[in-house]
């Protein structure tokens, strides 16, 4: 027994050596496996820094806009036209406007590119010598549009002047901010070497002022006037699509997830839908827009590129997110409170609608936001519904042509004028990111809100 | 009363023929704990814990379910640093050594106490790879012979080895729940601790494979210093030399496993002993 | 207008039905004392459910059957040899002519006589028509109202009748999902198959060459090999995965065993930011930053990499997949039991031993699991690709240069003219029903294994 005590005690020597050696080398390993651990973090919150910070630095310059302050005059030596129709006694609505549309394209048909050649020669130096061309591509070219729209509006306005405020360029305002490399030659440049200068002059003399670029919020997609090119379009097809998809989408994903969860017997049938909708929340959001052009649009000839398709589209894909997240919020209500119900005597369609289905609430809420956050940035399958399409006007109804935010974006980055439109496009992904940021800390703000009064 | 006494006193007999008080009294001290508190955030768990563990002995920890036996045996090994938030006080002192003293390295401190838990854990490796991981890590054999013989004389000290001896490279999950646990023993003695902690081992386990492990523990303890935290009375008095009773965190009484049993000084552990509290 | 008339008499009809159901109710309860099966609001919304569905009925049968028959009879009021004379386009022309001479809109220009005539024609059917299916609608749904009123008495069971209807529309808004799955199954499988009747699968699967001539309409319609495509998805997903799961996994390891509550309370939701961005906003950043970076830095080291290329792609689409392999991971993780690692600890392993020789081995089918998940994504992704992965649907094996996808293929092949007639517009389906067997195949056998995984635990 001593013999044996002896023993053990030596090799519990010769073990605790054995074990130190290793130390070091252990602790350092430890060291560096913890120390890839942090560095995979770092690396994945500096790619959100990164991305942040570059979008930021590149959309920032694309919020200000330069704007021309001239002095118009309309002047009836270039307006040669006769006074504005009016109704007469009898007239059908459709012979008036008929009447007025004659009129209205006689006076599209005049030169308004005079009267802004005018304008801006009159702002220019006195005796300034520039090529009318030249001159004209300071200014945007919708704002012969911009004029000539104040013009119908006021017809009374013929022989007057009046103060406007248009649009410079996109190639002048690339030159303004130095989107454009100003060491650049000649023939690299966008604009004439005289209407460069002319901008400079312009800029120094006030003429031409920086102002924030509410075009980006106000106008509609342009194609022919860069500058003025807008998200208003975009904003208004993105909204009604969310409309469509919190009308439907909620409603219909919560009764589903009420009926599997709490009516429909288990059985075979019921593991295969809740597999099913598993699934379908996996599949990529572009299988959802081939479903869209396929049924939507060339079976039930709903119309192209209209928010209603978009968001019967996006309703779809939403729909098992919500599925499953109601599923799981019904799930975590305590089967005690189910049983106070039952025991009281309600029927399990009173028990799920007055008393499991108020505590969910908050859940049903958050998912429903995030649901809509993450359709609101899909852009694959509205692409293949056709909003691939330039669309310049603000959709009336669901039904008319429309674009999204995230299809914008995409249409923008497509432009041939990078120098214009990559900060454009940058500023506009900023917007679609703050619609987002808005949407998930709303998310998060009322569920702990209502989770707290719960 | 004693009926009780009575069976502990045969039991006793049967098993710890060659102990009595007064050899318990002689044995060296392992592991002295003095003033051991343990708080969890604000909430205090252990209040002030001082014992001794005699060497070579089974000394165990009895009291009813909450009371801080197994926090305090996690104290020992210095388990309760892996748990967030928890704060241990007092010292811990193992053949003189402060184990909480910053230069003393756990990982080394955890070669020389080994533990088994309440329920069997082993590792999704085959039996071999399971009792080989402790010496492999710390680098106790230097080739494959010698981890050979680590692994069979473990498995034998466990009394496992003739059952598994033909499917060492079987996954240690296929095995029975007192044949699981056994393994875990196992894997805790291929190290070469000198004490060894078990945290409820039978709790588990059926009747028979509880006492097979009984008759491994009593077997171990002629090698090693065992702590067993039990909730059973009866197997603390079958197994264990020296018996401590904690109550709400506090120890209440410690001593020769036969004195709690037969004569307890306070209330409290009577209260226990006789099924009153508990 | 007309649908806003119709649809305030429903709810008129609606409002009705209801109030005379519950207000029936409370008189049976007040007159004769017995105990009543149901509350009035339960009698109420019996006899609105009686009164609305045939109302519903016959207007949905004139909203079906009605611009057909409006059509047919405007036609039927124009002289037969001008009908003759006109094409379809000329028809349809002036029956839209006809139908604003109907409303009081009036026409621009000279206005034929046959048109007048048929104007007044059709003023006369709409209004009569309009109040025809108004009347039948009343009165179908005032007799049922009638009727369902009729029925109440004490031991009527209005709840549970009112209680399956709501039933039976939870149940419709279940078989929602369904048809959508067979929506798109359907969709995709009859398109495809349109495809195949041009092209034969074996050239469309084992095909090497996608040169689709998008400009024929008969004859020549192009090459549409699918592997090329299929070598550019493999390869961005391939590089995606080097990214992603690395530095997915790690950052999951060290949150869930080394970080404390407060890191891991900043960290996590900072993480999840990243899932939260559009893909668009990523593919933007592909191509304006780190294609033209990795140009650059290629050009440092004596590459020559595309700034549009698998590579700039399938870097940034890692980046995306990131929080999606760590929050998968996290979840894995957590799922072993603490047992497993305390075992571990008791021994003496360091936490770096006992997660790379304990818990990731336990945890490894979950990891697998979440990794098959991750790749489906991958392989799904679109606007990453469209926008920085260039065009170049080439079967060659060099991530520095560009290539295309599966997905890129749809959007090229159906964002021109959506006419589902030609080969070129009907490839986007047999693709897209390709990319739906894969990914499914990879979800449905990623989630057999991690609940396969879970019970193993349980």
């Amino acid at each position: 027994m001593t013999d044996m005590l002896s023993t053990t005690r030596q090799t519990a020597i010769e073990r605790t050596k054995l074990v130190r050696a290793g130390l070091r080398r252990r602790h350092l390993n430890e060291a560096i496996f913890r120390g890839l651990g942090l560095a995979a973090i770092v690396l994945a919150l500096g790619f959100v820094a990164i991305l942040f910070v570059d979008i930021g630095r590149k959309g920032i310059p694309a919020f200000t806009q330069s704007n021309l302050h001239l002095t118009v005059n309309f002047d009836p030596a270039i307006l040669d036209i006769e006074p504005a129709p009016v109704r007469a006694d009898g007239q059908s609505d459709a012979d008036f406007r008929a009447a007025n549309l004659v009129w209205q394209r006689k006076v599209a048909l005049l030169n308004w590119n005079k009267v802004i050649e005018a304008s801006l020669r009159a702002a220019a130096p006195a005796g300034l010598e520039i090529d009318t061309r030249d001159l004209l591509t300071i200014a945007e070219t919708d704002s012969r549009h911009v004029v000539r729209t104040l013009f119908v509006e006021n017809p009374d306005l013929l022989g007057k002047t009046a103060e406007v405020d248009l649009l410079a360029s996109a190639n002048a305002t690339n030159w303004i901010k130095g989107n454009i490399d100003r060491s650049l030659g000649d023939a690299q440049q966008q604009l004439s070497a005289p209407a460069r200068a002319l901008i400079d002059t312009l800029v120094d003399n006030g003429t031409i002022s920086t102002g924030f670029a509410w075009s980006i919020f106000t106008n509609v997609d342009s194609r022919a006037a860069p500058a003025s090119a807008g998200l208003l379009g975009a904003f208004v097809g993105t909204l009604y699509m969310m409309i469509i998809v919190i009308f439907l989408a909620v409603p219909i994903g919560v009764a589903s997830a009420i009926y599997l969860e709490e009516f429909a017997p288990k059985s075979k049938l019921t593991d295969f839908i809740e597999v099913n909708i598993n699934n379908l929340a996996a599949v990529p959001s572009i299988v959802f827009g081939l479903l869209g052009a396929a049924v939507f649009i060339n079976y039930m000839h709903l119309p192209i590129s209209a928010p209603i398709v978009g968001g019967l589209v996006l309703t779809l894909m939403t729909l098992p997110t919500i599925i499953i997240a109601t599923r799981g919020a019904l799930l975590g209500v305590s089967p005690a409170l189910r049983q106070a119900a039952l025991g009281m005597g309600a029927s399990k369609t009173q028990m799920v609608f007055h008393h499991v289905l108020p505590v969910t609430f908050p859940s049903i809420l958050t998912a429903t936001i995030l649901g809509v956050a993450h359709a609101l940035g899909e852009t694959a399958p509205l692409l293949l519904i056709g909003m691939k399409a330039f669309v310049a006007q603000v959709p009336a109804t669901p039904f008319d042509q429309a674009t999204a935010l995230p299809v914008q974006i995409y249409l923008w980055q497509g432009n041939e004028n990078r120098n214009f439109f990559e900060p454009r496009t940058a500023a506009a992904i900023m917007v679609l990111l703050a619609v987002m940021i808005m949407l998930n800390g709303a998310a998060i703000y009322l569920r702990s809100r209502l989770e707290k009064r719960a | 009363m004693d009926m009780v006494a009575g069976k502990v006193k045969m039991t006793q007999q049967s098993v710890n023929s060659t102990m009595n008080p007064t050899d318990m009294l002689e044995r060296a001290i392992r592991l002295t704990a003095r003033d051991v508190t343990v708080h969890y955030g604000t909430k205090q768990a252990l209040h002030g814990i001082s014992i001794d563990i005699p060497d070579r002995a089974v000394t165990s920890f009895i009291g009813p379910s909450g009371c801080g036996k197994s926090t305090f045996l996690r104290c020992i090994n210095r388990m309760n640093d892996t748990i967030e938030g928890a704060k241990v006080g007092g010292t811990i002192k193992l053949d003189g050594e402060d184990i909480y003293d910053p230069s003393l390295d756990v990982v080394e401190l955890r070669a020389r106490i080994g533990m088994v838990f309440q329920k069997p854990n082993p590792f999704p490796k085959s039996i071999y790879e399971n009792v080989a991981y402790g010496p492999k890590i710390h680098g106790l054999a230097r080739s494959k012979t010698d981890m050979d013989e680590i692994v069979v004389s473990s498995l034998r000290k466990a009394g496992l080895f003739e059952e598994v001896k033909d499917r060492l490279q079987e996954p240690g999950t296929g095995l029975s729940g007192g044949q699981q646990q056994r393994l875990c023993i196992a894997r805790a003695i291929a190290v070469g601790p000198e004490v060894i902690l078990m945290d409820e081992p039978c709790s588990a386990l059926d009747p028979i494979a509880t006492a097979i492990i009984e008759e491994l523990i009593d077997e171990l303890r002629e090698n090693y210093t065992i702590v067993i935290v039990t909730h059973s009375m009866q197997q603390a008095a079958r197994v264990s030399q020296k018996t401590a009773f904690f109550h709400l965190g506090n120890l209440i009484e410690e001593g020769v496993t036969e004195d709690i049993f037969t004569n307890p000084v306070h209330k409290q552990t009577q209260d226990y002993i006789m099924g009153r509290i508990g | 207008m007309n649908s806003l008339i119709i649809a305030g008499l429903l709810l008129v009809l609606l409002g009705l039905a209801y109030q005379s159901g519950w207000s029936r109710s409370r008189g049976l309860v007040t007159t004769n004392g017995v105990k009543v099966h149901s509350r009035p609001q339960y009698h109420g919304a019996f006899v609105s459910i009686w009164a609305l569905v045939p109302a519903l009925l016959i207007v949905g049968v004139w909203a079906w059957f009605g611009p057909g028959l409006t059509r047919s009879f405007i036609v039927s009021q124009i002289p037969t040899d001008t009908v003759l004379a006109l094409d379809q386009v000329g028809l349809n022309a002036t029956i839209a002519r006809i139908m604003q001479l109907a409303s009081s809109y009036g026409v621009a220009g000279e206005v034929l006589p046959f048109e007048q005539t048929a104007g007044d024609a059709l003023r006369t059917f709409n209004f009569i028509s309009f109040l025809a299916v108004i009347c039948a609608a009343a009165v179908a749904g005032i007799a049922a109202l009638l009727y369902a009123r009729s029925q109440i008495n004490a031991r009527l069971r209005a709840r549970n009748i009112v209680e399956r209807v709501i039933n039976l529309a939870l149940l419709a808004c279940s078989a929602v999902a369904i048809l959508t799955t067979v929506g798109i199954v359907a969709s995709l499988v009859t398109e495809a198959y349109k495809f195949f009747t041009f092209i034969p699968p074996q050239d469309f699967f084992f095909g090497t060459v996608w040169n689709p001539n998008n400009a024929a309409t008969g004859g020549n319609y192009g090459s549409y090999g699918l592997l090329p495509l299929l070598s550019g998805t493999v390869m961005i997903t391939g590089i995606a995965m080097l990214v992603a799961v690395p530095i997915g996994l790690m950052a999951a390891i060290y949150l869930s065993q080394y970080a404390d509550r407060r890191l891991r309370a900043v960290a996590k939701p900072m993480i999840e930011i990243l899932a939260g961005i559009p893909t668009i906003v990523f593919g933007f950043f592909a191509l304006v930053t780190v294609g033209p970076f990795l140009r650059d830095a290629g050009r440092l080291v004596g590459l020559s990499i595309n700034a549009t290329s698998a590579l700039t792609a399938g870097v940034v689409m890692g980046i995306m997949i990131i929080p999606f392999v760590s929050s998968l991971s996290d979840d894995i993780l957590n799922q072993v039991p603490r047992t497993l690692r305390d075992g571990a600890y008791g021994l003496g392993a360091t936490k770096s031993e006992t997660i790379r020789n304990v818990l990731l081995p336990a945890a490894l089918p979950g990891i697998v699991g979440a990794f098959l998940l991750a790749v489906s994504r991958a392989v799904g992704e679109t606007m990453i690709v469209v926008l920085a992965a260039g065009n170049a649907p080439v079967l060659r094996g060099n991530p520095f240069e560009p290539v295309a996808t599966i997905t890129v293929s749809i959007v090229n092949q159906l964002t021109g003219d959506t006419d589902f007639t030609g080969p070129q517009s009907l490839v986007g389906f047999a693709l897209g029903l390709t990319l739906f067997v894969i990914t499914l195949c990879l979800n449905v056998f990623a989630l057999f294994i991690v609940r396969r995984f879970r019970e193993q635990y349980e």
